[in-house]
């Protein structure tokens, strides 16, 4: 159990500071390939430093969901990387891996902060807020079938049964079901954490905002926590996915050699799928608000043909 | 006091309770009933846990209270659940209603009929007989159409809203009557003991015809789409304890009903029941959540969930007798533990938010969220109560909320691949029903409080908005802590639950549930730390707080003006409103909302170039009651404007009448005879 909550305290830390590295890393992927030189990879970091050390400062209509949303929002994902099988198969409190519970838990977050959008009233926030609840809702579908069609191969959709099971019989990866099943999910990964083509994260035309509006109002310490929030999610679910994708590496006990090379492993991966991402963002468009239904629909599609793989493959 | 005379104590109770709203004074007229009617709770309540600690019914018989038929009294297990259901709402409603009263609930008529439609919620799950059933039935539905009529002096729409729900719900118990009549003839005894022993054995035909009607029946009671219409239309109407306990109790006897007689009395059915129970519960539950999330009336947008989670209980319940079809006990117990924990929790839910709904309607004098905004300032508590209780609703961890929905989804998740091609179609549809719903519901909800409550004020009442008496905070409070305690703990909740499930329904798998603090499905491979992951998420809320303080260099805040991209002057007018905010969700559902938008331009008359006036007009109906209710009303309406031509106030004609009726009648006898 010690050895448990160690390695769960090393998914926490690892995503806590991955996830800064990782938007550095797939800021400079990105400039690299428009020609640019592009900022530092740790700049995320020094960034993240800077606002620290600045004002903290509150809208005169806000209350205090304006300052509790940012802390929920890394709380929760927090628990979620602390409870996910990242970087070992043994995380503690593994029994709450639950994927149904993991994805609530990222609601907590997503929902306190659609309402602290909406806190300063002013137009942006409210904007922001009613786009991001929209795309959430729309994405949910897609999800919750897609974890339906993974959860068949161990009978639960207990994320550290899943990935044990995936690892007993790796012959579980290449099935239809699983195939059609991450696909969906990676869309819906990219829709959640509010990436091109469904949100630009570095934008400047408020019109086109969503994430980005939902936070205007935060700065210094608070737009600092938010950050850190953001880039912890991004890498949380984006770890989940390769996790599932290939769970090699995972370490299977807690000797702190088999964790060094869990984190390693997870690190490369989580990188190799970045890296990956960016090029395929450089290459693409932000879509239009009210196409992104079709995008989420078609996802929804795959989702389900993996379920109906499953039962006519088996 | 053995639990009989407790439920009979009970029910004198709340009829005296009614009679002190009529006797009493006018200013300790409304106490006094409340102190009576909680006096009736609380023994109706003891029974019922009696009955569920020993899981043996209570039967009481007297053949001299009702005529003819007499009155039996058959209190089982699955009835004291939602006997316990009912009382957790109808104490705090009515404690509530104290502070209420001046709004509606004050007046002869209301004081005493409010205790008395308290009691018949409390009475009908103690129903042992179809008489007894019927009489407490049509009381419940005529005390909560009077509620429903209270405010009809000050305006016009409670009187077309309860025309609405006086169709609908007597339609529905017509319907109920005739099923009971057939089982009744059937089964050679109007008792449901007698039904529960001859209904396995009745002709498929006969058992169809009972279960459909029952359920389109009780369907309307419990708002299921197509019956649904009367409730967007009488809660805003109704004084909001009354709403209180029609949307979080009345509504959850409907769906007592579906249970009764789909499981307990018949005793399960052929698949194709339940394909129709989980298309239903699928279909209500979008809709429901659809038309919440683009409601701009918070008390609308509260009778729209209300259809999306009864819904929710019912693709439960279609899911568990799925199951039960195709032999698997394990499954069907779980759906139907799932069903009875998404009631529960939706009764302490519903409950508080329609209480606080109130609350914010007397502080404000509107329940448009368009002139809410601000609340959250200006009634801190209330406000509070509003967002936990819209959390737990949203099925957010850790709150009871989630709980149903984990238990639902496990079921289906168990379910998905059983071999038998209806339910595996149908698993996967219901997975992507619930998904979407619940994703919906996030939109409703944020939209409730975040233009409710955050923000500028929109209004002059709610700018001027002050918290309300103690005693209704307290009221919204004690649901709101149901709502925390069920979800941080469901081990609290689970046993009564579970209980009701195995010595009622008989059948379904035996012990289901294994208690610590942690839920575990037995037999299935699934595990719930509820308790852990509360205090996980607490422990990481306070270690962030402090990591941000300590990181902070200056950890105080300084209140500025809000940026809002540099506008210069934020004035409310400029921040969303509940229709903007629901706008994108309109337009990408338009085909199923149908919303009616209107858009007239005047120009000015020297230039066409020139714009005078732009007025925008945007409605969103209700597309059922458009599409299927109206046609209806208008046929309906020609009908009597045609009828009319037969009454035109001459004796002559009606002596007429009614000497060809006699012929009529005579000419028919001679035939027959």
């Amino acid at each position: 159990m010690v050895g448990a909550g160690i390695s769960s305290a090393v998914q926490v830390a690892v995503v806590a500071v991955g996830g800064p590295v990782l938007l550095g890393v797939m800021r400079k992927v990105r400039c690299r390939l428009e020609g640019r030189v592009g900022a530092p990879v740790l700049q995320p970091l020094v960034d993240i430093r800077k606002l620290f050390r600045k004002e903290r400062l509150r809208p005169d209509q806000a209350t205090w969901i304006f300052a509790l949303a940012p802390v929920v929002l890394v709380s929760t994902v927090a628990v979620a990387a602390a409870v996910t099988p990242l970087v070992t198969t043994h995380p503690a409190f593994g029994a709450g891996s639950d994927l149904f519970v993991l994805v609530y838990l990222l609601l907590v977050g997503s929902t306190i902060l659609a309402l602290a959008g909406m806190d300063a009233g002013t137009a942006f926030g409210g904007m922001g807020s009613s786009r991001a609840v929209t795309i959430g809702a729309l994405a949910e579908p897609a999800l919750l079938v897609s974890i339906l069609a993974l959860s068949a191969t161990a009978h639960s959709s207990n994320l550290a049964a899943i990935v044990r099971a995936t690892l007993a019989g790796p012959g579980s990866v290449a099935t239809p079901q699983r195939l059609f099943a991450l696909g969906s999910l990676l869309i819906v990964i990219v829709a959640e954490s509010g990436r091109l083509p469904v949100d630009n994260p570095a934008t400047h035309l408020e019109l086109t905002m969503v994430h980005e509006a939902m936070v205007l109002e935060y700065a210094g310490p608070d737009l600092a926590v938010v950050t850190v929030g953001e880039a912890m999610r991004l890498t949380l679910l984006l770890g989940i996915f390769v996790n599932l994708v290939a769970p090699w590496g995972v370490a299977t006990t807690t000797h702190a050699a088999d964790i060094a090379v869990g984190v390693a492993s997870l690190a490369a991966k989580v990188a190799l799928l970045g890296v990956a991402l960016s090029v395929f963002e450089v290459s693409t468009a932000k879509v239009r608000l009210f196409r992104i239904p079709e995008l989420l629909a078609g996802a929804f599609v795959l989702a389900l043909l993996g379920v109906v793989s499953g039962l006519v493959v088996k | 006091m053995n639990a009989g005379t407790l439920v009979v104590t009970g029910a004198v109770l709340g009829l005296g309770a009614g009679i002190a709203g009529v006797a009493l004074p006018h200013r300790s007229r409304v106490t006094g009933a409340a102190v009576l009617l909680w006096g009736a709770c609380a023994l109706e309540g003891v029974a019922a846990v009696h009955v569920l600690a020993t899981g043996h019914a209570v039967v009481l018989h007297s053949s001299t209270i009702l005529p003819l038929t007499g009155v039996e009294v058959m209190l089982s297990p699955l009835g004291a659940f939602f006997v316990l259901l009912v009382a957790l709402v109808a104490v705090p409603a009515t404690l509530h209603g104290i502070g209420y009263a001046r709004h509606g609930l004050a007046s002869r008529t209301a004081a005493c009929v409010f205790p008395i439609f308290v009691t018949s919620l409390l009475l009908v799950p103690t129903a042992g007989s179809v008489a007894t059933f019927m009489v407490l039935w049509e009381l419940m539905a005529l005390t909560s159409l009077l509620l429903v009529l209270v405010g009809h002096g000050r305006r016009a729409e409670a009187r077309s809203a309860a025309s609405w729900y006086a169709v609908l719900t007597q339609g529905g118990a017509a319907l109920i009557l005739i099923a009971w009549l057939v089982l009744a003839a059937h089964s050679g005894g109007q008792s449901f003991a007698a039904m529960g022993h001859h209904a396995r054995h009745l002709a498929p035909a006969v058992r169809g015809l009972v279960f459909v009607l029952a359920l389109i029946g009780f369907g309307s009671k419990a708002g299921v789409v197509p019956f649904h219409v009367w409730l967007p239309k009488a809660h805003p109407e109704a004084p909001s304890p009354v709403s209180a306990l029609m949307s979080g109790a009345m509504v959850a006897l409907g769906v007592y009903g579906i249970v009764l007689v789909g499981d307990a009395l018949l005793g399960g059915g052929p698949v194709w029941w339940w394909l129709a129970v989980l298309a239903l519960g699928a279909v209500s539950a979008l809709f429901g959540s659809l038309h919440a999330a683009s409601s701009t009336d918070v008390k609308r947008l509260l009778a729209y969930s209300t259809t999306d989670n009864v819904g929710l209980a019912l693709l439960a319940l279609g899911a568990s007798g799925l199951f039960a079809a195709t032999r698997h006990p394990v499954l069907a117990s779980l759906g139907l533990v799932a069903t009875l924990v998404l009631m529960l929790n939706h009764a302490a839910v519903k409950g508080a938010l329609f209480l606080a709904a109130g609350s914010v309607q007397m502080a404000t004098g509107s329940s448009d969220l368009d002139r809410l905004g601000g609340l959250l300032r200006r009634m801190p508590q209330t406000g509070a109560l509003f967002l936990v209780a819209a959390a737990a609703i949203t099925g957010l961890p850790p709150l009871n909320g989630f709980i149903g929905e984990w238990l639902l989804f496990q079921s289906l998740l168990h379910g998905a691949a059983t071999g038998n091609t209806a339910t595996d179609v149908a698993v996967p549809l219901a997975v992507a029903a619930l998904a979407l719903t619940a994703g919906l519901t996030v939109v409703a909800f944020v939209k409730a409080v975040g233009i409710g409550f955050l923000g500028r004020p929109r209004s002059q009442g709610a700018d001027e908005a002050v918290e309300v008496p103690v005693t209704m905070r307290l009221a919204v409070g004690l649901l709101v802590a149901v709502c925390v305690v069920f979800g941080v703990v469901p081990a609290l909740e689970l046993p009564a639950v579970e209980r009701a499930v195995r010595t009622a329904v008989p059948g379904v798998g035996s012990a289901l549930l294994a208690h610590g603090v942690d839920v575990q499905l037995v037999g299935l491979r699934g595990v719930l730390a509820p308790t852990e992951l509360a205090g996980a998420m607490a422990v990481a809320v306070v270690g962030v707080m402090v990591l941000r303080r300590s990181l902070s260099r200056r950890p105080t805040a300084r209140v500025v003006d809000a940026w809002g991209c540099g506008r210069q002057l934020q004035t409310a007018r400029m921040q969303y409103t509940a229709t903007s905010f629901a706008e994108p969700v309109q337009r990408v559902f338009d085909d199923v909302l149908r919303p009616v938008q209107d858009l007239d331009v005047t120009h000015v008359a020297e230039s066409r170039y020139v714009i005078e006036a732009v007025t925008f007009h945007n409605a969103v109906d209700d597309a059922i009651e458009r599409g299927l209710y109206r046609p209806v009303v208008r046929v309906v309406r020609r009908c009597g404007q045609a009828a009319r031509a037969l009454q035109p106030g001459s004796v002559h004609r009606y002596l007429g009448y009614g000497l060809g009726a006699l012929v009529i009648v005579l000419a028919a006898l001679a035939m027959i005879g």
